[in-house]
């Protein structure tokens, strides 16, 4: 092919086709192959993340089994499907860790919440939220104590017209200028302890066929 | 945009240099990449972060573009530098998700928005396309620094503004050796929140604009 015919070939609509074809297959191709290569350690490293974050609601002493393995689903109260990590020693169910969900000011917040097999509250951390920057992320254990307040807590302490913030009536403090977050948290929470006491007979049974 | 670079002979260092830190500033003159900057710059770390997440991108993508220059055609190049620059993108997300996971969930939230960083897919098209690989890697670094000090100052001023600190969480991007950046410049400080919302953004952003075109008057007056 001489010069003008490549300068004419290029102009065409062919030449033009061709080209967004070869760089979208070579896009595609190597997203493909990035994907699958990544996918492995991306999942692992989102367990780590979950153990990491379960062994803070869950002291690593009350247990001997692996909490992601031994996982069960149970409905909420609004039919919700909710996955339960179970802590086990021996054969008997010392804690269980799952998370809830509170409306925030700016979107959901995702709590983790750690309960011992009598109701107590071992832990709770917010796992991912969307509020305020400087106001509303004061439930982050990073930025502030607030959410240790409700350690060893339970649904009969404080008694449940209590499980809220000041402002309502109860008795967790809410931060100066933002009262949405903390409240939705609280209720979150409170919304948690509720379907523990519910569902404690299933949650704190022995499971009988242990796999790990 | 106002850029009048001719094809250079041989890589004009100073001319890119200056252009890329000040008198064609991503943000200052050409005032694009909004919409991440008034986003992220809530705090000077946030700023540095997406700064440089977005400094690495725009050299790799100005390489590839320039590299490539020669084969696309005018009529077709928007859509193949987009799908140059999303790949890219993508492909440092998944990358750092799976190896550098740590550093992922800090700068995670940065990652998507260069996607839509149309000062990317700018250099792409008034820089690369027409430079050689040299100076368009140049030129993806000086902008990409031009824009990081710029995003650095905006959150600089309201986070001090907006919360009485400065470089708070810079441990988290940076390490623990760089703990000693983060300052409580004013203790016991109620916080201003406008300065941290979006309007506070767009207000120090105007105050920035309007003292960069006063020193460039001043400038011009000698």
């Amino acid at each position: 092919m001489n010069a003008t015919t490549w300068s004419e070939f290029r102009q065409g609509i062919g030449y033009q086709g061709l080209l967004l074809g070869v760089t979208v297959t070579m896009a595609a191709t190597l997203l493909v192959v990035a994907d699958r290569v990544t996918r492995e350690p991306i999942a692992q490293r989102h367990a780590e993340d979950m153990n990491a974050s379960l062994a803070q609601v869950i002291p690593p002493a009350l247990h001997d089994n692996d909490l992601l393995a031994n996982t069960v689903t149970l409905n909420d109260a609004n039919g919700t499907p909710v996955q339960i990590y179970r802590a086990l020693a021996g054969d008997r169910v010392t804690a269980v860790a799952f998370q809830v969900t509170g409306k925030g000011y700016a979107g959901d917040i995702d709590v983790i919440l750690g309960l011992a097999a009598d109701g107590k509250v071992l832990g709770a951390r917010v796992l991912a939220h969307k509020e305020t920057p400087g106001l509303g992320d004061k439930i982050e254990v990073a930025k502030g104590d607030w959410i240790l307040a409700f350690d060893g807590r339970s649904l009969g302490d404080p008694p449940p017209a209590r499980w809220a913030v000041k402002k309502d009536g109860g008795d967790f403090d809410q931060f100066s200028g933002a009262t949405i977050t903390p409240r939705a948290v609280v209720r979150a929470l409170k919304g948690g302890l509720e379907f523990f006491a519910t569902n404690r007979a299933v949650l704190t049974a022995s499971p009988g066929n242990r796999q790990n | 945009m106002t850029t009048a670079l001719k094809t250079p002979k041989g890589i004009q260092w100073g001319r890119i240099t200056r252009d890329g830190l000040w008198s064609n500033n991503v943000i200052l003159s050409q005032t694009l990449a909004l919409c991440p900057t008034l986003a992220v710059t809530g705090t000077a770390t946030n700023g540095l972060g997406m700064g440089l997440a977005t400094t690495a991108v725009l050299i790799v993508s100005n390489i590839l573009v320039s590299l490539i220059r020669n084969v696309v055609t005018p009529e077709v190049r928007i859509p193949v530098y987009i799908v140059v620059i999303a790949t890219l993108v993508t492909l440092v997300d998944l990358g750092l998700n799976a190896y550098a996971h740590e550093l992922h969930k800090v700068l995670g939230l940065f990652i998507a928005l260069i996607v839509v960083n149309c000062a990317i897919l700018g250099r792409a098209e008034s820089f690369a396309s027409k430079n050689g690989v040299g100076a368009a890697a140049l030129d993806g670094l000086m902008m990409g620094l031009g824009f990081t000090i710029v995003l650095m100052v905006l959150g600089g001023v309201r986070e001090i503004i907006g919360s009485g600190t400065l470089f708070s969480g810079a441990a988290l991007l940076l390490g623990q050796a760089m703990s000693f950046l983060e300052l409580t410049l004013i203790p016991d400080y109620r916080g201003f929140l406008l300065a941290i919302l979006p309007p506070g953004g767009f207000v120090a952003l105007g105050f920035l604009l309007a003292g960069k075109r006063l020193i460039d008057r001043r400038a011009m007056r000698k």
